[in-house]
């Protein structure tokens, strides 16, 4: 029986024979895989890309104490990314799965229509959830569109759910008794976690605070956003813009731009946890941070866009 | 000469719930490419798994021959200048220009050919679009930007007419006479002929036939099941088979209906049940050839295991705060950001209950209540259950019955085939929250158009109108309507009678024009015409009728209030008519509906003798009124049942 640790080394080794950059995760919080910039940016523009990560993705108002077995506050996520998708892509997927002691003919798989839509990043897609023996073990879907702009080549992201993929190959009941490492259980690893961020995210957070803190990092973005705007002239298309000067444009710190508008994600999922958002304001907050993703993936193909014009001159 | 054909489009796994419009679609497409090459029709026979769609058929043509379309030109007379330039437009030379003899003398005339074309040619040209053509509820693309667009990557194309394989491009792939197998049992590249494609495909653990997977699944799991979720099952395998698994029946404390929506909507699984019991186990179909190992059971109970945890969890952290305490968290449930929070609207439902539809005590207890779950963790997570959610926590926090049951059944009826409230205090609320629905989304011109019905605004007024009828609420709906969405309301009665309840139109109209204020008096008033209507009176006097509204249309009379004046009546048919319509009259006083109709019918023969002998018309101005006036009054009289001018005669 595979470890935890054992499965994912699998899996990154299945993924880096079939061409993918093996990145390492996204050092700040995020709800996902999908939104840090080797998803986010990497899907925009017409550049074929292939990487794999591990990303632990946070989602506060999941969080139970570590009481639920199925439930947590801190899930990881196998993130691939292939643009654009191969034809054979399901096949590669299913491989993937052999690859980790799943042998298919023994087992049900189903693909069950699941589109999929982040109304904060401007991006849908769709796809399928895959079931296994009527267990939901990744989310397969075809990107349409990300920071509200058309993809130039159809990417297809696989995102694995690692707890309950190696929970089933385990036979486990609760991911806490999940073997991460030969003689050390999930629970040793993060049961504090778990208990300590929920306890954080539903009981203590101070909502003054994050609020300063959302707004100060939105704040951030805008300046940056704006100043990025001073360099840059809008493409006729729309989609996008282009530098007027260049140099100014492919050095701007875009990157760091797009790390405030992940704080303000985060920071809205803790107050929403927190229980500090009605849903009238929920909406009104989401589309906040839906205006900054979008402004960066509109800058970023701009910068993409005038780095492609200076390498054609040379 | 009939050629048989079989095309076959493989693509990556198709929606369960999309595939039969598709397929309907594709022949639709079919059909127009026949139309357009004008070619008769041949029949098609449509199948489907979520990986194929697939259309054969026995008798196509093996081609089509030239098609000539004589168009008419200028008259020869007119000369040559007009002859070259009638030949220069259609590109030919003036010496290929027929003539021909037309009534007003010789005209030229040119006869356009379009060449002849095998139909492999035809199928090679047209397939391409025919297929793309098909209109999905949400596409996709798969390659560049501005590629073809389908509901899923098309991965191969099986085109095969009589022993051709015909040669045809569609988003990038290219026709063939390959197809694929089960994706994991079976093979991935499969050459076939028409003869042995369907058996090919069944070798390959495919079954083609969405009737014999859903036989194959019956064989085993039985009939009596949830007919939507067998067929979202039918389409969502290729190789179906059952396998059987249970749970610990601790979790049959849970309400049934938690279980059964996590069984039915969340895992696809069938609930079993035993002497009407639901029973600790469930069937679930898999897209494999059996589980010799128990492997995939083992892995459907873990899953269902670990739902069901869940569901507990929830149902016993909510009942740590009772219902009634939650009514003030609605204020943060939003209904419409322009209209309000769902506080406000249970404070309009619970006034609707209280005031205009004087319900007691109890009911508007329940009308305070109903929406409180919404604030709850099992509707957050089971959102399908609200309502019938709120109705369990009020029986387990001792809420008397007519209320918890009242608050259970507020929701009904979801369809038209769902039932109505239970209880008469359950149809109360459920009207009152109809009501509002229309109400204050018509108030703020959210007003459903064409299929667009966001707010579900067409189920709120189905659902009134039959509760109304079969809940024999005798409420008048005049107070609630208002004309903006009168019109709205109105059609969803016809509706509801002729399309639910199977009635005529044209007596559901007749009964509806009399007036429907009370909707279960209109449905007495249409069982009572529907009974009348095959008698020997009826639709001759329905006929009359039709014509005394004609003539008092024509001589534009609509009552000067007058009434009839008995002395300026002619003895015979005129004065006989008068004194039998006032006998009737007397007669009709308490009669029920059926009756009154049977004794207005019997008015015809007097009817029939008036127009026969009595010219309506008078040269005298003050007969023709009084005549205009017997009429007018007659047809006024006898039409608060039905305005038998609608019923649609054949006399």
């Amino acid at each position: 029986m595979d470890s935890y640790q054992e499965i994912i080394f699998k899996l990154k080794k299945y993924w880096s024979d079939r061409g993918c950059i093996i990145q390492e995760p996204y050092d700040l919080e995020v709800g996902a895989g999908t939104m840090t910039p080797e998803t986010f940016l990497r899907v925009l523009g017409p550049k074929p890309y292939r990487v794999a990560y591990v990303q632990p993705s946070r989602r506060p108002a999941d969080g139970r104490y570590g009481e639920n077995p199925n439930r947590l506050y801190k899930h990881m996520q196998l993130q691939v990314i292939l643009k654009p998708s191969p034809n054979d892509v399901i096949d590669q997927y299913l491989g993937s799965l052999s690859a980790i002691g799943i042998e298919l003919k023994k087992h049900d798989i189903k693909f069950e229509e699941d589109n999929w839509e982040s109304p904060t990043l401007g991006a849908w897609g769709v796809g399928w959830q895959v079931m296994l023996d009527g267990l939901e073990i990744t989310q397969f879907t075809y990107f349409q569109q990300c920071g509200g702009i058309d993809l130039d080549l159809v990417p297809a992201e696989l995102t694995y759910g690692l707890e309950r993929l190696t929970a089933f190959l385990q036979l486990k009941d609760s991911v806490y008794d999940i073997e991460w490492a030969p003689g050390v259980s999930y629970r040793e690893v993060r049961f504090a976690d778990e208990l300590q961020f929920s306890v954080y995210n539903f009981e203590m957070a101070d909502v003054g605070m994050l609020w300063k803190l959302f707004e100060l990092h939105e704040g951030e973005a805008q300046r940056l956003l704006g100043e990025f705007r001073k360099l840059a002239a809008p493409l006729p298309n729309g989609r996008g813009s282009v530098g007027t000067e260049s140099g100014g444009v492919s050095r701007f710190p875009l990157l760091p731009t797009y790390e405030h508008v992940l704080k303000c994600s985060h920071l809205f999922n803790t107050l929403d946890a927190r229980g500090a958002i009605s849903v009238t304001e929920r909406v009104a907050v989401i589309a906040r941070v839906r205006k900054l993703a979008v402004g960066v993936a509109e800058a970023w193909m701009a910068q993409q866009t005038t780095e492609e014009l200076a390498e054609a001159v040379q | 000469m009939s050629l048989p054909f079989l095309l076959e489009i493989g693509t990556e796994e198709i929606p369960d719930w999309m595939i039969e419009a598709a397929l309907a679609e594709l022949e639709e497409q079919f059909g127009n490419v026949f139309q357009t090459n004008r070619l008769d029709r041949p029949v098609f026979e449509k199948s489907a798994t979520p990986r194929r769609l697939t259309l054969r058929s026995r008798d196509f043509p093996s081609g089509r021959p030239d098609i000539v379309t004589p168009e008419d030109g200028p008259s020869v007379s007119v000369g040559e200048r007009a002859a070259q330039g009638f030949a220069r437009k259609h590109g030919v030379s003036v010496a290929e220009l027929k003539v021909y003899q037309s009534p007003t003398g010789p005209k030229y005339r040119v006869e356009k050919r379009v060449l002849g074309e095998s139909m492999a040619q035809i199928l090679e040209r047209s397939l391409p679009g025919a297929i793309l053509g098909i209109h999905w509820p949400k596409s996709m693309y798969w390659g560049e930007l501005g590629s073809p667009t389908f509901i899923r990557p098309i991965r191969w194309i099986l085109a095969i007419l009589g022993d051709k394989v015909l040669d045809f491009k569609v988003a990038g792939i290219k026709s063939g006479n390959v197809t694929s197998g089960h994706r994991i049992l079976g093979a991935a590249e499969i050459p076939v002929t028409i003869e042995n494609y369907e058996q090919k495909l069944r070798e390959n653990f495919v079954i083609l036939s969405a009737e014999e997977r859903e036989q194959r699944i019956l064989s085993i799991a039985g009939a009596g099941h949830d007919e939507r979720l067998l067929k979202t099952l039918v389409y969502l395998t290729e190789y179906p088979g059952v396998i059987s698994g249970s749970f610990d029946p601790e979790y049959l404390r849970l309400p049934a209906e938690v279980l059964v929506t996590v069984m039915k909507h969340h895992q696809k699984y069938f609930p079993v049940y035993e002497n009407g019991q639901l029973a600790n186990r469930f069937l679930a179909v898999t897209n494999t050839d059996g589980d010799p190992e128990g492997l995939i059971r083992r892995g459907n109970e873990r899953v269902l295991r670990a739902r069901f945890n869940d569901a507990q969890f929830f149902w016993e952290t909510d009942q740590k705060k009772k219902l009634a305490d939650r009514e003030v968290d609605l204020k943060h449930v939003t209904f419409h950001t322009k209209l309000g929070s769902y506080w406000d609207k249970t404070d309009r439902i619970k006034n609707v209950v209280k005031v205009a539809l004087g319900g007691d005590a109890l009911t508007i207890r329940a009308a305070q209540l109903c929406k409180c779950d919404l604030t709850t963790e099992l509707v957050k997570e089971f959102t399908e259950l609200q309502g019938v959610v709120g109705g369990l926590y009020a029986r387990a926090q001792g809420e008397p019955e007519e209320v918890w049951r009242a608050i259970y059944d507020h929701y009904k009826p979801e369809s038209m085939e769902d039932s109505i409230p239970h209880t008469h205090g359950g149809q109360l609320v459920s009207i009152a929250d109809k009501l509002d629905t229309l109400q204050q989304c018509f108030g703020i011109g959210l007003v459903p158009t064409g299929s667009r019905d966001p707010y579900a605004l067409r189920r709120a007024a189905q659902g009134i109108v039959k509760i109304l009828v079969e809940g024999k609420v005798r409420i008048s709906l005049r107070k609630f309507i208002r004309s903006d969405f009168e019109e709205f309301l109105l059609d969803r009665v016809r509706f509801y009678f002729r399309d639910v309840r199977g009635c005529k139109y044209d007596e559901v109209n007749a009964v509806v024009a009399a007036g429907w204020d009370n909707l279960k008096d209109v449905e007495e008033r249409l069982i009572a015409i529907q009974a009348v209507r095959p008698t020997e009176n009826f639709e001759p006097l329905a006929a009359s009728f039709k014509r005394i509204q004609n003539i008092l249309k024509q001589a534009q009379f609509v009552g000067n209030g007058g009434a009839i004046d008995a002395t300026l009546l002619e003895p015979g048919p005129e004065s006989d008519l008068y004194h039998e319509f006032q006998s009737v009259r007397s007669r009709l006083a308490n009669l029920p509906y059926r009756p009154a109709l049977e004794t207005i019918a019997s008015l015809r023969p007097q009817v029939d003798l008036f127009f026969d002998k009595v010219l309506v018309n008078a040269p005298e101005p003050k007969i023709r009124q009084n005549r205009l006036t017997l009429l007018h009054t007659l047809l006024a009289e006898f039409s608060t049942i039905a305005d038998f001018s609608e019923i649609v005669t054949h006399t």
